[in-house]
C-alpha cells in the first residue's frame, strides 16, 4: 500500500490467514462469507436462467431436450429461492449491519452464526452434487406425487439439501430475534430502531415458524419416496394435496423471507437520499409485522384450482387482499417519505426508485391472483412467473443490490465508480422490464409455465424476453467487476460518504472489530436530519 | 392471428365474463401504478437536492393519510373479491343437465370418453351453446386441464376426480394445455378442443360410435366383476342396492351422512371398508388394480345412470335436481341408446 | 460453553472466553445479559421445534379425519402397556432433571448435580430401549409400511397410513431423545468438572428446557398414538 499513515486496526486487516476467515466469530467476516458463497449460487442461478431464456427463443425443444429443461428450470428455482433470494439479504446486509445498527459488539450467538454458514455450505454442497450427478426434474416445488413416485432423478438429495440449508435459516431467524430482544445499546428502544432492524426482526419470525415445516414437508417427500411410507401418494393412501398444503405454509410466508428484507433496506435508503425521516415511522414499522403474520396465513391461494374447498379458498382469498394492504402502505409512506425532502440521485436511491415501481406492479398482479375467478385462468401460467419475479428479483434484488451499493463503502471502506453503478441501475431496470413484462401478457394468452416447447404463437413474446434477459444479465456483471475493482483501486469512502443518520455511520469504515469502543447510548430515532424537531402534521 | 396478440380468443360464455374482472384488475392497477410512478418521478425532479447540506423537512406522518391509504385501496380490494368469488362460485358450478364428458390424464396424454362411448385422444369435441362438465381424473400424478380460449382449467389429480365446465359460444379449435408440471413430456402434453355447431357434432358423434356406450361398457363390467352378485335387489342384502342412489345422501355404519356420489363410488370400489354404509357388514374385496381409471368412469357412469332411472321410473317427488332433470336424462338417455 | 442453543454447543464444543466473569462472552455487557439471551434463544428454538413436530400433527388430524376407525384398528395393535411404562420413564425423567437444575442453581456439590443428570440420562436410555422394543414388536409382526406390510384387520389402508405416522412421529421423538442424551452427556462432564453454581448454571437449564420439551411432545403422542385403540370396537 502507498498510503502514507497506517491504516486503524479493523475487522478486515484484523488477520489474514485463511483460518482467520474460515474459523472467524466475527459477525461483519460472516456476512462477507455468505457475499460470496451467496453470489456464487447467484451466478450458478443465473446461468441456469440464461439457458433456460436461450432454449425458449424457439417453440421448439431444439437447444437442450425437455427432460434437460427440466432439470434447469428446477435447478434454477432452487438455487434462486433456497440459496440466493433466502439467505440474501438477511444473511450478507443482515449479518453485518443488524449488531451495528442496535449498538452491539455482535450478535447474541457468534460460533451459532458461523455454524449456520457451514450448514448452508453443506445444504448447498449437497444440492450441487445432485444438480450435477444426474439433477433433479421436480420443479422447486417437489409437487408429490410426482417427486415421490415418478421422478426418476435425484429428489432425495436435493430434498436433503434444501432440508439442511433450512437449519442455516432457522439459526440466523433465531440468532437475530434474540440479538434484537437482548442485545440493544441503552436508550435504543423498540421505536427507535432502524426500520431495516424491523423489516429483519419480521423476516426471521418467518425463519423461525415457517422453515420448519417445509423442513418436515421435504423429509416426509423423502422418506415416502425411500422407504415407500404412504403420506402424500394416492397410490399409497396419501393425499398429494396435503403436501400442497404444508409446502405452501412455508413456500408461501417464504416470498415475505425475500421481500421484507429488501423492504427494510428501501427505508433506509427512501431516508438516507431524502434527507429526511420516513413518513409513518410505525406504521411502516407495524406494516413488517403485519405482513409476516398475515402472510402466514394466505397459502392456501396456491390451491384455488387444486379442488381445494370453496368456502376455504373464500378465507385464502380475502387474507391475501388483507395482506396486501400493510405492503400497500409502505409504498405510499416511502413515496411520501420523498416529499418536501432532498432527493439525490446516487446510484443506492436509483435502485429504490426501481424497487417502487417494480415493486408496485409486482404487488398490483398479485390481486389479480388473489382474485378467485380470474386466477383460475392466469394460474400456473407465466402470469404468474412475471408476477412473481417482478416481487423477487424486481423487488427483492433491487432492494439488494441498492443495499450492497449503499453499505458498500461501510463493508469495504472503498467508494465504487457512480457512473458505472447509475448505467448499471438503469441496465437492470430495462433489462428487467424487457424480460418480464412481456410474461404477463403471453401467460394472459395461456402459455403455461414449466414448458419445454410452445405453440408458436407465443414466440414473439419470448424472443423479447430472451432479449430483456440478456440486458439485465450484462446489469448484472457490471457491479461485480466493479465491486471487485474497488476493493483495491478506489478511493477510500470516509465513515459517511452519504451524509446519512445511523448507528452504523458514526463508526469507521470499515469497523473496528467490536464495532464500538464504547458501547453507545442512543438518544433519538435514525435519520433525524432536519436540526428542529417540531412535529408537523399534513 | 395478429387481434391474438394482446388477449386470447374469448371462445366460451365463461371468457366474456372472466375477461371483464380481469381488465377491471388491468384498469385499477394501470391507474395506482401510474399514480406512484407520477408522484415517485415529480417528487425526484422537484425536491432534488439543491445545497450539499441541504436537509429535508421535518414531516413525520399523518394518521388521516395513512387511513386513507389504507382503507381507499382496501375498499376497493373488497370489489374484486366479491367480484373474483362471485366468478369463481360461477366457473366451478355446472349447471344441471350439463352434457358430460369424462377425462383421464396419464402421462403424457388426455384420453377422453364420451358418454356415447366416443373415445378420443388429446382431442375433444363438444358443441356450441351446450354446457359441457368435464369429471377428470388421473392415473398417474398430478396434472391440468386448461383451455385458454375458454378460461377455464383445474387440476387432475390422481384419487379423486375434479369437474370444470364451459359453455363454447364459437365454433373453432383451441389449444388443451397441460398446466401442471408432471413430468418430461409435460409441454407435449397438449390438444385441442374442437367446438362445433349442434349439427356438425351430432353428424361427428354417429361417425364415431363404435362399441358400447360408456353405460353399457360399465353395465358389463357390473356383470363381469360380479357387483351384481350383491348390488341389486336379486341379491341377498350383502350390499346396498344401487338403483336410485346416485346424488342422494348415504348413512354410513358410524353414523356420519355422505354424499353418493363419483368420489364415493370410486372410494368404495378401491377401498371399500373405508366408508360402510350403516346396516351392511364390511366384507367387498377391494378392486384396486383390478380395473383401470376408465373402467371406475364407466362402472360411475353405470350406477349414476342407475339413479336417474330409478327417479324417472319412480318419478320421485323430492329426488334431488327434480326441477331441473327434464335436461339431464334427455342428455343421458339419447347417448344410451 | 453458554450457547443458548444446546445443540450446537455439543456439536461444536468451543473454549469459553475472557471477559470478566471467566464463562461471560465478549459480546455481552454482563451475565445476567448472558443468561437472558441464552433462554430465550432455547425457547425461540424450542417454538421452531413445535412448528417441525406440527407439520407431523397435521398429517395426523388429516389422515384420522379420513378413517377414523381404521385409525383405532391400528391403535389398538400397539402395545399400551409399553407405552404406559414409557411414559411414565420419562415424567420421572423430568422430575430427575428439574432436580439437576436446581442442583445446580443452588450450587450443590457436582456430585449430587452429576447424580441427577445420571440417573435422567438412564431413565432416557430405558426409555429408546422399551422404544426399540416395540419397533422389534412391529417389525416382527410385519407391521412396519412397505412392501411386507400385512394388516389382519378391517382396514388395512388407514392402518399402514397409520403406522406409517407412527414410525414418522415416534422415531422423530426418539431422534430427538438421542440428541437429547448427547447434551445431557456434554452437561454431565461439565457439571463434573464443577462448572455450574449459582452465578452460571444456563447451560444446565437451558438443557433441562430442551428435556422438558421432549417429554411434552410425548405427553401429546402416547394419547394420539397409544390411546384412541380404545375407540376400538
Amino acid at each position: 500500500m502507498d498510503t502514507v499513515v497506517t491504516p486503524p486496526l479493523n475487522y478486515l486487516n484484523d488477520g489474514y490467514g485463511l483460518g482467520s476467515w474460515l474459523l472467524t466469530k466475527d459477525h461483519k467476516r460472516i456476512a462477507l462469507l455468505y457475499l460470496v458463497s451467496i453470489t456464487a449460487f447467484f451466478a450458478l442461478g443465473g446461468f441456469f436462467a440464461l439457458l433456460i431464456r436461450l432454449e425458449l427463443l424457439t417453440p421448439a425443444a431444439d437447444l437442450v431436450q425437455p427432460d434437460t429443461y427440466n432439470k434447469l428450470f428446477t435447478m434454477h428455482g432452487v438455487i434462486m429461492v433456497f440459496f440466493f433470494l433466502i439467505p440474501s439479504i438477511p444473511a450478507v446486509l443482515g449479518n453485518f449491519l443488524l449488531p451495528i445498527m442496535i449498538g452491539a459488539k455482535d450478535l447474541a450467538f457468534p460460533r451459532l452464526n458461523l455454524l449456520s454458514w457451514y450448514i448452508y455450505i453443506l445444504g448447498g454442497t449437497v444440492t450441487l452434487i445432485a444438480a450435477f450427478t444426474g439433477g433433479i426434474d421436480t420443479g422447486w416445488t417437489f409437487y408429490a406425487p410426482y417427486s415421490t413416485a415418478s421422478s426418476n432423478s435425484h429428489v432425495i438429495m436435493a430434498a436433503s439439501g434444501v432440508f439442511i440449508t433450512g437449519f442455516s435459516s432457522i439459526l440466523t431467524g433465531l440468532n437475530f430475534v434474540v440479538t434484537t430482544h437482548r442485545m440493544r445499546a441503552p436508550g435504543m428502544t423498540w421505536f427507535r430502531l432502524p426500520l431495516f432492524v424491523w423489516s429483519t426482526y419480521a423476516t426471521s419470525l418467518i425463519f423461525i415458524l415457517g422453515t420448519p415445516v417445509i423442513a418436515i414437508t421435504l423429509l416426509l417427500v423423502a422418506v415416502e419416496r425411500g422407504l415407500h411410507l404412504g403420506i402424500f401418494d394416492p397410490a399409497l393412501g396419501g393425499d398429494p394435496v396435503l403436501f400442497q398444503h404444508l409446502f405452501w405454509f412455508y413456500s408461501h410466508p417464504a416470498v415475505y423471507i425475500m421481500i421484507l428484507p429488501a423492504m427494510g433496506v428501501v427505508s433506509e435508503l427512501v431516508q438516507t437520499f431524502s434527507r429526511k425521516n420516513v413518513f409513518g415511522y410505525a406504521f411502516v414499522a407495524f406494516s413488517s409485522l403485519a405482513i409476516a403474520i398475515i402472510g402466514f396465513l394466505v397459502w392456501g391461494h396456491h390451491l384455488f384450482v387444486a379442488g381445494q374447498s370453496t368456502y376455504a379458498g373464500l378465507v385464502f382469498s380475502i387474507l391475501s387482499f388483507l395482506v396486501a394492504v400493510p405492503s400497500a402502505v409502505k409504498v405510499f409512506n416511502w413515496t411520501a417519505t420523498m416529499y418536501k425532502g432532498s432527493v439525490s440521485w446516487e446510484s443506492p436511491m436509483l435502485y429504490a426508485i426501481g424497487f417502487l415501481g417494480l415493486f408496485t406492479i409486482g404487488g398490483l398482479t398479485g390481486l389479480f391472483l388473489a382474485t378467485m375467478g380470474v386466477d383460475i385462468h392466469v394460474h400456473d401460467t407465466y402470469f404468474v412467473i412475471a408476477h412473481f419475479h417482478y416481487i423477487m428479483v424486481g423487488g427483492a434484488i433491487m432492494g439488494y443490490l441498492g443495499g450492497l451499493h449503499y453499505w458498500w463503502p461501510k463493508i469495504t471502506g472503498r467508494t465504487y465508480p457512480e457512473p458505472w453503478a447509475k448505467f448499471a441501475a438503469l441496465m437492470v431496470f430495462a433489462g428487467f422490464n424487457l424480460t418480464f413484462f412481456p410474461q404477463f401478457i403471453v401467460g394472459y394468452l395461456g402459455m403455461p409455465r414449466r414448458y419445454a416447447m410452445y405453440p408458436p404463437e407465443f414466440q414473439v413474446y419470448n424472443v423479447l424476453s430472451t432479449a430483456g434477459a440478456s440486458i439485465l444479465g450484462v446489469g448484472y456483471v457490471i457491479p461485480i467487476i466493479y465491486f471487485i475493482w474497488s476493493l483495491k483501486y478506489a478511493p477510500l469512502a470516509g465513515p459517511n460518504p452519504w451524509g446519512a443518520k445511523g448507528l452504523e455511520w458514526e463508526i469507521p469504515s470499515p469497523p473496528p472489530t467490536h464495532n464500538f469502543e464504547v458501547t453507545p447510548i442512543v438518544t433519538e430515532r435514525t435519520h433525524q436530519y432536519a436540526p428542529s424537531q417540531e412535529v408537523r402534521i399534513v | 392471428m395478429l387481434e391474438n396478440l394482446l388477449a386470447p380468443d374469448a371462445a366460451s360464455a365463461q371468457a366474456v365474463q372472466v375477461d371483464a374482472a380481469f381488465y377491471f384488475l388491468v384498469a385499477v392497477s394501470a391507474v395506482f401504478a401510474i399514480l406512484i410512478a407520477v408522484l415517485v418521478i415529480v417528487f425526484a425532479v422537484k425536491f432534488h437536492r439543491k445545497r450539499p447540506d441541504e436537509v429535508g423537512a421535518p414531516i413525520h406522518g399523518s394518521l388521516p393519510l395513512e387511513l386513507l391509504w389504507s382503507l381507499i385501496p382496501f375498499g376497493i380490494m373488497l370489489v374484486m373479491f366479491v367480484w373474483g368469488a362471485w366468478l369463481f362460485f360461477h366457473l366451478t358450478r355446472p349447471p344441471k343437465g350439463s352434457m358430460e364428458v369424462y377425462v383421464v390424464g396419464k402421462q403424457w396424454m388426455w384420453k377422453i370418453e364420451h358418454m356415447g362411448g366416443q373415445r378420443e385422444i388429446n382431442e375433444l369435441h363438444v358443441p356450441v351453446g351446450r354446457p359441457v362438465k368435464l369429471i377428470m381424473g388421473s392415473e398417474d400424478v398430478i396434472h391440468d386441464f386448461f383451455i385458454p380460449a375458454f378460461r377455464v382449467k383445474a387440476d387432475v389429480i390422481p384419487g379423486r376426480y375434479n369437474t370444470m365446465w364451459f359453455t363454447a359460444i364459437k365454433p373453432g379449435r383451441y389449444h388443451i394445455f397441460c398446466s401442471q408440471y408432471c413430468g418430461t413430456k409435460h409441454s407435449a402434453m397438449i390438444g385441442w378442443v374442437t367446438a362445433m355447431s349442434p349439427a356438425d357434432y351430432q353428424a361427428w358423434l354417429t361417425g364415431k360410435s363404435g362399441g358400447g356406450t360408456l353405460v353399457q361398457s360399465g353395465e358389463k363390467l357390473f356383470q363381469d366383476l360380479s357387483c351384481s352378485t350383491c348390488h341389486t335387489e336379486a341379491s341377498s342384502g350383502r350390499g346396498p342396492v344401487l338403483h336410485g342412489l346416485y346424488g342422494k345422501q348415504v348413512t354410513l355404519a358410524t353414523g356420519e351422512k355422505i354424499a353418493f356420489d363419483d368420489a364415493y363410488i370410486r372410494e368404495s370400489i378401491l377401498n371399500p371398508q373405508a366408508k360402510v354404509v350403516a346396516g351392511f357388514q364390511p366384507i367387498m374385496p377391494t378392486f384396486q388394480g383390478l380395473v383401470s381409471e376408465e373402467q371406475l368412469l364407466q362402472l360411475i357412469a353405470y350406477v349414476k345412470s342407475l339413479g336417474t332411472t330409478q327417479a324417472d321410473t319412480g318419478a320421485a317427488a323430492g329426488a334431488p335436481g327434480s326441477s331441473s332433470s327434464a335436461a339431464a336424462p334427455a342428455g343421458t338417455k339419447k347417448s344410451g341408446m | 460453553m453458554s450457547d443458548g442453543h444446546a445443540h450446537a454447543a455439543a456439536l461444536h464444543g468451543g473454549a469459553p472466553h475472557e471477559g470478566h466473569h471467566p464463562r461471560l462472552q465478549e459480546q455481552f455487557d454482563d451475565m445476567g445479559q448472558q443468561a437472558e439471551a441464552s433462554t430465550l434463544g432455547m425457547w425461540v428454538f424450542l417454538s421452531t421445534e413445535i412448528m417441525f413436530f406440527g407439520g407431523l400433527f397435521m398429517c395426523y388430524l388429516v389422515y384420522r379425519t379420513a378413517s377414523p376407525s381404521g385409525f383405532a384398528e391400528a391403535s389398538h395393535s400397539i402395545n399400551l402397556i409399553l407405552g404406559a411404562i414409557n411414559t411414565g420413564v420419562l415424567i420421572c425423567s423430568s422430575l430427575t432433571m428439574a432436580l439437576a437444575v436446581r442442583a445446580a442453581q443452588t450450587s450443590a456439590k457436582p456430585r449430587t448435580q452429576v447424580t441427577f443428570l445420571l440417573i435422567t440420562m438412564c431413565f432416557g436410555v430405558v426409555f429408546l430401549g422399551i422404544k426399540a422394543y416395540e419397533y422389534y414388536e412391529k417389525f416382527r409382526e410385519h407391521h412396519v409400511p412397505g412392501p411386507y406390510f400385512h394388516w389382519e384387520g378391517q382396514y388395512p389402508k388407514a392402518a399402514e397410513m397409520f403406522l406409517s405416522l407412527y414410525f414418522a412421529m415416534t422415531g422423530l421423538h426418539a431422534l430427538h431423545m438421542i440428541i437429547g442424551l448427547g447434551i445431557m452427556t456434554v452437561i454431565t462432564v461439565m457439571a463434573w468438572r464443577g462448572s455450574f453454581d449459582e452465578e452460571y448454571y444456563t447451560p444446565v437449564e437451558v438443557s433441562g428446557l430442551y428435556w422438558h420439551f421432549v417429554d411434552i411432545v410425548w405427553i401429546f403422542l402416547f394419547p394420539l398414538l397409544y390411546l384412541i385403540g380404545g375407540h376400538y370396537q
